[in-house]
């Protein structure tokens, strides 16, 4: 396989079109059942939802922030899906499809974004540690986790191993450097799965790197390649692969998945300033959702009504998450000094004990009639 | 059993107690394995441990401390040596942003027991970046434990107290006292040992409270030993954050009088806010204002004015003279 094409851009790996036209590849076969493929258009469609919804709760003021993950869903749906119950995923802030696979329900997000939780759901439980929001950090996270999967001998065929989501942006990130050379040196089960989604906030990818992501691994000697982050069969498979090899021993992989981001940055970011329409209508056309019933539609894996029953669920799931979101309790002020420290630390209590008697004298003042 | 240890060999062997009776914990770091370390405080470890629990890390300190909240996450319980004082700082982001972090974050669904082993301090005549006090970056900072060693008894004891900590513990070592030696009871448990929570009193008085903590505790207590008109109370605080201020308020309760003794620059350092916190709760016992005596608000200098820079006896023994002149 030549590493370029014509045109001096490296080759993606597709094995669905945008048209929705499957294309084998000779490396990455695609074992997959007409269930599972309705079940990735299930997982697609409503994690778009989840994300629409929040994006129009932080409209409405009952979210303080949201980062969407509009366009990036086959990227995450598809590795997430690859993953075994056992294998630890590290997301960054922006991996809300990782987490509807990994089961952590939605609210579970909105509470982070709504300022209630810092994250709150319980990593071992789901396999998905909580977002990291500085950029890059969490890749030397999930090298150290590897090593330990290793020295924990839970390697092998039926063993586990770890994969770290992060951003073109954090490419740029010492951390992330010094994640691949450990990885590397340690021969570490990790795959590292880089979403290119074209845009750092404001910052293009030749802001942040002069060679194509993907080739960035060899330096360190383990493969990368670069897949078509639209297409979930082939984040799927890829993904597949890279994750057995970790497990089998044959150490890292680097997966950039070349996607686009198609909403904002955040909801407090403003697209308009920095890029033009133009490059999203053209992105739109290679939409992951649209290229996926094209193709269920295509090969008749499912008719009419399984469209609509997904969108349906998906209008109920909509309907559930603004209930849930809006009916969501603000922590207990004490709740600032909970789990600082695992053990007693009397500095600390003593604050704490000063603060509450501070919030009850207010209790009191107001039985009085006070403010 | 009664053996007399170096602060180094102190520090190994509590590591080497530690590691025995706990397969998860590991070391990790820059030239710790077949060296030793740089200062051998890892010696033969890697020999009896092997590679796989004495980790040669490539050079880079931040991914020794990303990778070490990685195996913590996985229930591994490592302690990372950071070679100096001085190179530190790139591990900074994951201390400050990650390690301290991370259990308040899941809500205490997450424990990242990591030790950060730091030589401090100066008095080496030592190149740039070998001789600093960076411990007030760290107190400053929520979610970590920040303790300090004076002797090789505590050593001995407080690095395994250390590593058995559910908390993240930053554990700073006097490089220049590592060849001062005591005499360990080896064969205590480790229940039985001072927690390393707990400030000590060092030298009993009843005039002044001298408070110092790791390389400073010499040069109080041969400071106080120095002073002859006065009795000089010496607290060894042990653990810089949190501070056992019961300890300490109790001495300047019977005192009336407190000279706080470090290494680092005094403005925004430890024991600017050790003397906030005792002027506040003991106003009525103080007969004189908190003095500080530490380094001066510059850079490291270079070595051969080290001596001028780093506060000594007479130096300590100026501020309590300026003490006693209220």
């Amino acid at each position: 396989m030549s590493d370029n094409t014509a045109h001096g851009e490296p080759e993606l790996v597709q094995l669905l079109t945008p048209d929705g036209e499957l294309r084998d590849h000779p490396d990455y076969p695609l074992e997959i059942s007409a269930e599972e493929i309705r079940g990735l258009y299930r997982d697609l469609v409503l994690v778009r939802r989840v994300d629409t919804e929040a994006v129009a709760l932080q409209r409405q003021g009952e979210l303080g922030l949201w980062a969407s993950l509009l366009g990036q869903e086959a990227a995450q749906i598809g590795s997430a899906r690859a993953l075994r119950p056992h294998d630890m995923a590290f997301p960054s802030y922006r991996e809300h499809g990782v987490a509807w696979v990994r089961g952590v329900a939605p609210k579970e997000l909105l509470s982070m974004f709504r300022g209630v939780s810092n994250g709150g759901w319980d990593p071992a439980q789901h396999g998905l540690h909580l977002y990291t929001i500085v950029i890059g950090s969490q890749t030397l996270h999930a090298t150290g986790y590897a090593m330990g999967v290793q020295r924990d001998g839970a390697t092998g065929e039926d063993g586990s191993a770890v994969i770290v989501y992060f951003g073109d942006g954090a490419t740029s990130q010492g951390d992330t450097s010094e994640a691949f050379n450990f990885a590397a040196v340690n021969n570490a089960p990790v795959v590292f799965f880089c979403q290119n989604n074209q845009w750092a906030i404001s910052e293009p990818p030749e802001r942040q790197a002069r060679v194509p992501l993907y080739r960035r691994a060899a330096g360190f000697g383990f493969p990368g390649v670069r897949i078509d982050g639209n297409d979930v069969f082939a984040s799927l498979a890829v993904t597949r692969k890279a994750m057995q090899q970790a497990r089998e021993g044959q150490g890292p992989m680097l997966i950039e998945a070349f996607t686009y981001r198609m909403g904002a940055h955040t909801t407090n970011d403003d697209p308009t300033r920095y890029r033009v329409a133009a490059e999203l209508e053209e992105w739109k056309a290679k939409d992951p959702i649209l290229r996926l019933r094209a193709h269920i539609q295509a090969r008749g894996i499912a008719g009419d009504d399984f469209f609509t029953e997904v969108e349906t669920e998906a209008d109920r799931l909509g309907e559930r998450l603004r209930t849930e979101c809006r009916s969501l309790p603000d922590p207990d002020p004490l709740d600032i000094f909970h789990e600082v420290y695992a053990e007693p630390n009397t500095q600390l209590d003593l604050q704490r004990a000063e603060f509450a008697d501070y919030l009850a004298s207010f209790e009191d003042a107001g039985a009085e009639g006070g403010r | 059993m009664s053996v007399n240890l170096t602060i180094g060999k102190a520090i190994n062997a509590g590591l080497r107690r530690a590691m025995e009776a706990d397969p998860k914990v590991l070391v990790m770091g820059e030239d710790v394995g077949r060296l030793g370390g740089v200062f051998r405080v890892t010696d033969q470890l890697h020999k009896d441990f092997g590679g796989d629990r004495v980790i040669d890390t490539p050079l880079a300190e931040s991914g020794i401390v990303g990778t070490a909240i990685g195996l913590a996450l996985r229930g591994y319980r490592p302690v990372c040596e950071i070679q100096f004082d001085g190179f530190f700082f790139p591990a900074t982001n994951q201390t400050f942003t990650q390690l301290a972090k991370m259990r308040r974050r899941s809500a205490g669904a997450l424990s990242v027991p990591v030790v950060l082993r730091i030589p401090y301090g100066g008095g080496i005549g030592a190149v740039e970046h070998h001789s600093e006090s960076p411990e007030a970056y760290f107190a400053h900072t929520a979610g970590l434990r920040v303790v300090t060693v004076a002797n090789a008894v505590d050593a001995y004891w407080m690095i395994q107290q250390a590593i058995a900590s559910q908390d993240p513990v930053v554990f700073f070592e006097p490089k220049r006292r590592y060849y001062d030696k005591a005499d360990v009871d080896t064969g205590a448990s480790l229940e039985s040992a001072m927690p390393m929570r707990s400030a000590r009193v060092a030298r009993p008085g009843g005039d002044l409270t001298l408070l110092a903590y790791g390389p400073m505790v010499k040069t109080a207590l041969q400071a106080a030993e120095a002073d002859t008109d006065h009795s000089i109370e010496v607290i060894d605080l042990r653990s810089i954050s949190p501070v056992d201020y019961p300890t300490v308020e109790e001495s300047v309760r019977r005192t009336g009088r407190l000279v706080i003794a470090h290494e680092a620059p005094v403005s925004g350092g430890v024991g600017g806010e050790i003397a906030a916190r005792i002027t506040e709760s003991c106003f009525y016992h103080l007969e004189s204002p908190v003095i500080r005596v530490g380094a001066f608000d510059t850079p490291y200098p270079q070595s051969r004015l080290e001596e001028h820079y780093l506060p000594d006896l007479d130096r300590i023994l100026d501020g309590v003279d300026r003490a006693f002149a209220y």
